[in-house]
């Protein structure tokens, strides 16, 4: 068993005074031992809800996970199916996560001694001193100063990079198989960012945990994804390698994504090229394709039905009519991927 | 000494603020640049660097504790009265947060009109006819003058700020983080919006943002900040293919790009620690606590801003 992780058919509803939105419109992914796969899309395209399924922490009610959704654990269990006590031994010991907010994440009230120890001494039968002791460990390892003391301070103590550092300490504590990032440096400054990406890449290294980075910043995903999951509206688009994704995209919504960011590194001053409009309602989500809508290539089959989803090469695919054998040639616009300057 | 060129120069600009028991907060530290008509100035800097504070203290939404503020050549914080009010017309701004800028009990086009009406600019008809071409303007439709704020999404509210920033006809606008509240594909609408308004209507922008590449993407010339001070400014393509400040240097490392070759390969400095509080800054060079090159001196001098090659200023030690 190569996979740590088999998403499959993910579907994920909201039932809300408005109706139910369809947050998740059937997801599947694998994710292998030691990897580090990003999700990618804009607000609204389903990626954290996808995460916090994973994690069942969607709020039931009004959250739903479809029947027919499986999410498959280390090759065993299947998350979907664990009653609540079950699913809480899965969590922080197997799986860890950490969040985008560390100022809101964390307890304010506690010390964050208290807080990393918490599942060392429920998980793993610690005793409070071996606790204390793995603590302490455990922030040095993600790079605090003085443990020792600041093992007895209070969140408000720390800065946003030291905090998301404590964060990252409570979600490895159990030595987790398992460790998803939800925007883990979006609030965060750049130069503290660079930091934090390089200790979660470091950690991973050290301890073989495989990764799940959730951002919208595909420098983020350059850096430390080797697999990348693009999501809209509710569904993956399009999967790869990372090479595969900024190199070889295939779906207009990727080629999109990759066009609208300037890059550092670009001399031209041509304008941007944005998507035009908004992602659509998941209130009641389009027939068809649901980038149809904002999609420059888009065909009267793209409103009428949904693609399948194609493979392009092996761990490469896409869902798009593009790729039926039928559909005429378009070329890629030719700012995207490989495109360097000077 | 007056550089008609110049649409805004800013000298020696201080701006504490007063934290009571005594300790003040020196949000802008001696901070001195120039905006050329027409031109696009970036001003970059991580949370806390005093960008925003610099910018409000420009459009006077802050009184200066010291320094002046020349606009058109008049000094904006010795302004009264009818200059004053001229002023006002004259700069602009456009804000972060597209949800917390408008205000959600007035229709979008009270919004735009306010400043029109403020001026007596125009009335009726004429003022009515105005708001539409403005909506139109910013991409939206002559429809949507009835309708409230949260009926919109971010990039359209941005749009909204927008508009209203154009509504009295200004020559200068203050954008402090116009897209950081929007989504990618989002971000680039606004911003290609923002340079079409540049073209066609020769506005001077002050560009407040934290996203490097987007400022270098949108500025001809980019000032960044570190703690109060302004320690590097340089033309766009020069500050990225030459930092001199050691600060600009790690930060233009640490921002990924998105390459997976070139980032497999990059080296980054990763500077060590957190930015220090500025109530307290350290003595001398304020960048000395993190700084990879620092010398005994830094602690004691601080570094002017000098232009050490051809409009490339830089305030470090090393390059005096």
């Amino acid at each position: 068993m190569n996979n740590i992780l088999e998403v499959k058919d993910l579907k994920v509803s909201f039932h809300t005074y408005a109706g139910e939105i369809q947050a998740v419109r059937g997801v599947t992914f694998n994710l292998k031992k030691g990897e580090a796969l990003a999700i990618v899309g804009e607000s609204g395209c389903g990626k954290s809800v996808t995460s916090q399924a994973i994690m069942r922490l969607i709020a039931t009610p009004p959250g739903e996970i479809k029947s027919g959704s499986s999410i498959l654990f280390d090759g065993k269990t299947d998350i979907v199916k664990l009653t609540d006590k079950e699913m809480e031994s899965v969590r922080g010991s197997e799986m860890g996560m950490i969040f985008q907010d560390p100022m809101t994440s964390l307890n304010p009230t506690m010390k964050v001694g208290a807080q990393i120890t918490e599942g060392l001494i429920k998980h793993q039968g610690l005793s409070k001193q071996a606790a204390r002791e793995r603590a302490i460990e455990m922030l040095r390892l993600v790079g605090m100063p003085n443990p020792e003391a600041r093992i007895d301070q209070y969140p408000h103590q720390f800065s946003g990079g030291m905090r998301q550092r404590v964060m990252i300490a409570i979600a490895l504590a159990c030595n987790p198989k398992l460790l998803i990032a939800d925007e883990p440096t979006t609030a965060l400054d750049v130069t503290i960012q660079a930091q934090i990406i390089d200790l979660m890449r470091d950690l991973q290294e050290k301890t073989g945990a495989s990764i799940i980075i959730i951002t919208h910043d595909l420098g983020v995903v350059a850096d430390i994804a080797q697999r990348v999951v693009v999501m809209y509206a509710g569904k993956v688009v399009e999967q790869g390698s990372v090479d595969d994704i900024f190199y070889n995209p295939q779906h207009p919504y990727t080629w999109g994504l990759l066009r609208s960011v300037p890059r550092l590194d670009n001399d031209e001053k041509e304008p941007l090229v944005p998507i035009e409009g908004t992602p659509p309602d998941l209130f009641a989500p389009p027939k068809g394709c649901a980038f149809a809508a904002r999609c420059p290539y888009a065909m009267e089959i793209c409103l009428e039905s949904d693609p399948e989803i194609e493979n392009v090469s092996a761990g490469h695919s896409a869902a798009c009519w593009l790729l039926h054998p039928n559909a005429p040639k378009v070329e890629r616009p030719v700012e995207v991927g490989g495109h360097h300057n000077g | 000494m007056a550089n008609t060129d110049n649409i805004l120069e800013v000298k020696n600009l201080k701006k504490y603020f007063d934290m009571g028991r005594g300790s003040v907060l020196k949000a802008v530290d001696n901070v001195s640049f120039s905006i050329k008509r027409g031109e696009t100035f970036g001003l970059v800097g991580e949370s806390g660097c005093g960008k925003s504070t610099t910018g409000r203290t420009i459009i006077r939404l802050y009184g200066a504790t010291e320094g002046q503020v020349l606009f058109n050549g008049q000094d904006v914080h010795k302004m009264g009265g009818r200059d004053l009010r001229s002023f006002n017309r004259k700069m602009q701004m456009i804000f972060q947060d597209p949800y917390a800028s408008l205000n959600p009990r007035m229709t979008v086009g009270d919004i735009i009109g306010e400043g029109i009406d403020i001026h007596k600019l125009m009335a009726g008809r004429q003022r009515q006819e105005r708001i539409y071409s403005l909506l139109e303007t910013v991409g939206l439709n002559s429809e949507h003058a009835s309708r409230f704020p949260h009926e919109f999404s971010g990039g359209q509210r941005q749009r909204i700020g927008i508009a209203r920033a154009l509504a009295i006809e200004p020559e200068f606008i203050i954008a402090d983080e116009p897209i950081s509240a929007l989504d990618v594909s989002i971000q680039a609408q606004v911003v290609n919006l923002m340079k079409e308004l540049q073209e066609e209507r020769g506005l001077t922008y002050l560009f407040i943002a934290h996203d490097l590449a987007m400022v270098k993407h949108i500025s001809d010339r980019i000032g960044v900040m570190y703690l109060g001070s302004l320690v590097e400014v340089a033309e766009g393509n020069e500050l990225y293919r030459k930092p001199l400040h050691p600060y600009t240097q790690a930060l233009l490392s640490a921002i990924p790009i998105p390459d997976p070759e070139i980032e497999r390969t990059r080296e980054r400095i990763i500077l060590e620690g957190d930015v220090p509080s500025p109530i307290n800054p350290p003595s001398g060079c304020r960048f000395r606590t993190r700084c990879p090159k620092a010398m005994p001196e830094c602690a004691q001098i601080v570094p002017e801003l000098k232009e050490v090659e051809p409009n490339h200023h830089v305030a470090c030690l090393l390059y005096s």
